[in-house]
């Protein structure tokens, strides 16, 4: 079914066997201890991925840290001027980032929600012994090899006032033409649409993962109580399904919080500003614009921090609620 | 590239199609009853809905704004296609960005796949000193978003001159801590102590032994960590579209220039927008099964 599980690691199971067979004396503690054995040769072989990593990845992210807390314009990179928490202050009195959190939130709310209901449902649905089962699960990733700017580019068309093919399909049908841009709720289901587009079939896929791995007997004996499909769906199925839902709410709100590529190139004219009154900037956009359209590097480097701070709080939540919902569940 | 693994416990990661055995038989994936017709309408609706907005370049590629506004509006694409290609092309460069893309993607998968085989196997099978630190530090950063990193990296590439370089996409994608924890994860369950014991014994130096003992064990996995980067790395937006122009692009700065110029028939920008995606469709086509496979097994998020 997967190239993982091809034969080189199904050649190797008989080599334990063999080498128990000559010492099968050695208490397994023993053998864990010559696995063990100290050296620095993990030194070499973690060193280079810590090299990139740490030069791309660790210092710029500190970095960042250090920017915020200064003036300093793109123009003028190395001078400068220490602020301290000025740009921290200004953010949190500018209309824009308020402007920007709401739509980051109302965008995420609108793509997350739906998106991982249906991926749930799409993967009840893909774990039936179905017929053309590899090619259901393949068509549903397509979206997600689709590129962003590719997406939004082709959805931008479909949504457009004039030309676009939903309008033309509300006309048909008797209804008014929408000029989905510049609304705000629009504008915002149509980016929501793009994000769900992309992802659900790749949510879906992770969850079938995880059914696949819900023992049988569970099932069996939810059976033999009499437990309907639907009902088995909901106390089966979710229970089971809880951490891998878990980690897609996180990966998908982390994911919203950066959200990016659909606002930016969905208004077709490649302005940072999220629409003519900013409908749907979000804090993603709103750091390229304060960075790279107005040149206040201080300033987005502050946004970015704010949008890290939110995903660590989002995270921190969704831990709590997972280990108060496993404590309840005992 | 914030990137994390989902705790799916050996979901997918031993379907070893071989030998089914009564336990796997009745797991939750197999269970009984047959699916309805209900189901297949709603999954063939599913698939439509997947497959329609790419369909639709090819539609909207080749009608001018007037045509592709009619009522009823065409489904069908013409030869006109091939004009708007060339349109696009001369629009926007992205015969050159779809070079600029193999080469960057190319670079970034073998640079990924290698980096993070080493690495995993060292987490995964040698001790030193402070490598449950080093765990937590490349686990703990797969949740920093992409925003906070960009600005730093801008001034060092800067100040190296590097911008509107290719190296300035390639250098800093070239790990992932995804990709160390998922090599991990896999080595840790499917490389036997054993077979790296018999190689100390045989006196192979630890290159050797990763060589010729890690790397054709790690192979499947590499394989599936390296589909995934490449898809991964091909539709990188972010920082490419800050350290590249339109006058040395990836296929996505292409298509973002293409997108926010100023051209007045969106047959054009529909016909760029699938040639760029056309190369990653192809190979998706080709390896879609094994993408399935591997996304299956561990997840990433770009």
């Amino acid at each position: 079914m997967t190239i993982a599980s091809q034969s080189p690691r199904d050649a190797l199971i008989a080599a334990p066997t063999v080498v128990s067979q000559l010492d099968p004396d050695r208490p397994p503690a023993a053998r864990r201890r010559t696995k063990l054995t100290r050296n620095n040769w993990g030194y070499a072989y973690v060193a280079p991925f810590f090299l990139v990593f740490g030069a791309f990845s660790l210092y710029p992210f500190l970095y960042t840290a250090w920017v915020s807390l200064h003036r300093t314009s793109l123009s003028n990179i190395d001078g400068g001027t220490w602020v301290g928490l000025e740009n921290y202050r200004n953010l949190l009195q500018s209309e824009f980032f308020w402007n920007a959190a709401r739509n980051t939130l109302t965008i995420g709310i609108l793509s997350t929600v739906p998106q991982l209901c249906m991926a749930l449902g799409l993967a009840h649905l893909l774990n039936y012994k179905l017929r053309g089962r590899t090619f259901f699960r393949t068509a549903m990733l397509m979206p997600y090899a689709t590129s962003i700017a590719a997406a939004t580019l082709v959805f931008a068309q479909l949504f457009g006032r004039d030309y676009g093919l939903i309008n033309t399909m509300l006309e048909a049908v008797g209804l008014e033409r929408i000029d989905w841009e510049s609304g705000t709720w629009t504008s915002q289901f149509a980016i929501a649409v793009i994000v769900t587009w992309r992802w659900t079939g790749y949510n879906a896929l992770i969850y079938l993962a995880a059914m696949q791995s819900i023992p049988g007997e569970l099932y069996e004996a939810a059976e033999i109580d009499g437990a309907s499909r639907w009902k088995q769906f909901l106390h089966v199925t979710i229970p089971s399904l809880r951490p891998t839902i878990l980690f897609t709410v996180v990966v998908s709100t982390i994911g919203a919080v950066q959200l990016f590529g659909e606002p930016l190139l969905f208004a077709g004219n490649g302005t940072t500003s999220g629409g003519s009154s900013g409908q749907y900037q979000t804090l993603g956009l709103l750091m390229y614009q304060q960075g790279w359209s107005n040149f206040h590097i201080g300033q987005a480097a502050t946004t970015a921090w704010a949008m890290f701070m939110i995903i660590l709080v989002i995270v921190g939540v969704n831990a709590v609620i997972g280990r108060l919902r496993a404590r309840a569940d005992r | 590239m914030a990137t994390l693994a989902p705790p799916v416990p050996d979901a997918g990661r031993d379907p070893s199609p071989a030998a089914p055995t009564a336990h796997r038989r009745r797991r939750g994936g197999r269970r009984a009853g047959k699916p309805g017709p209900v189901t297949y309408t709603l999954l063939t609706l599913t698939t439509l809905v997947s497959i329609f907005p790419l369909y639709w370049t090819l539609v909207a590629g080749s009608h001018t704004n007037a045509e592709i506004a009619a009522t009823p509006p065409p489904f069908l694409p013409n030869a006109s296609l091939f004009d708007n290609f060339k349109l696009a092309l001369e629009q926007a460069p992205i015969g050159k960005a779809i070079l600029n893309s193999i080469l960057v993607s190319g670079a970034i998968t073998v640079g990924t796949v290698l980096f993070c085989t080493l690495a995993g196997f060292a987490f995964a099978k040698l001790a030193f000193r402070g490598k449950g630190v080093l765990l937590a530090l490349v686990i703990g950063t797969m949740m920093v978003p992409t925003q906070l990193s960009v600005i730093p990296l801008f001034m060092m590439i800067a100040e190296l001159q590097w911008v509107n370089q290719l190296q300035a996409v390639i250098l800093p994608t070239l790990v992932s801590a995804f990709g160390v924890f998922f090599m991990r994860q896999y080595l840790i369950s499917s490389l036997p102590n054993e077979l790296l014991e018999a190689g100390r014994v045989d006196g192979a130096s630890t290159f050797r032994i990763f060589w010729s003992i890690v790397v054709p064990v790690a192979r499947p996995a590499m394989a599936v960590l390296a589909m995934l980067t490449f898809l991964t790395a091909w539709n990188e937006f972010f920082w490419p579209l800050i350290a590249l122009t339109t006058a040395n692009p990836t296929v996505q700065v292409a298509l973002a220039g293409l997108g926010s110029g100023y051209v007045p028939q969106q047959s054009v920008i529909m016909a760029g927008t699938l040639l760029g995606t056309l190369p990653v469709l192809v190979v998706f086509t080709i390896l879609g099964k094994q993408i399935v496979g591997g996304i299956m097994q561990g997840a990433v998020k770009g």
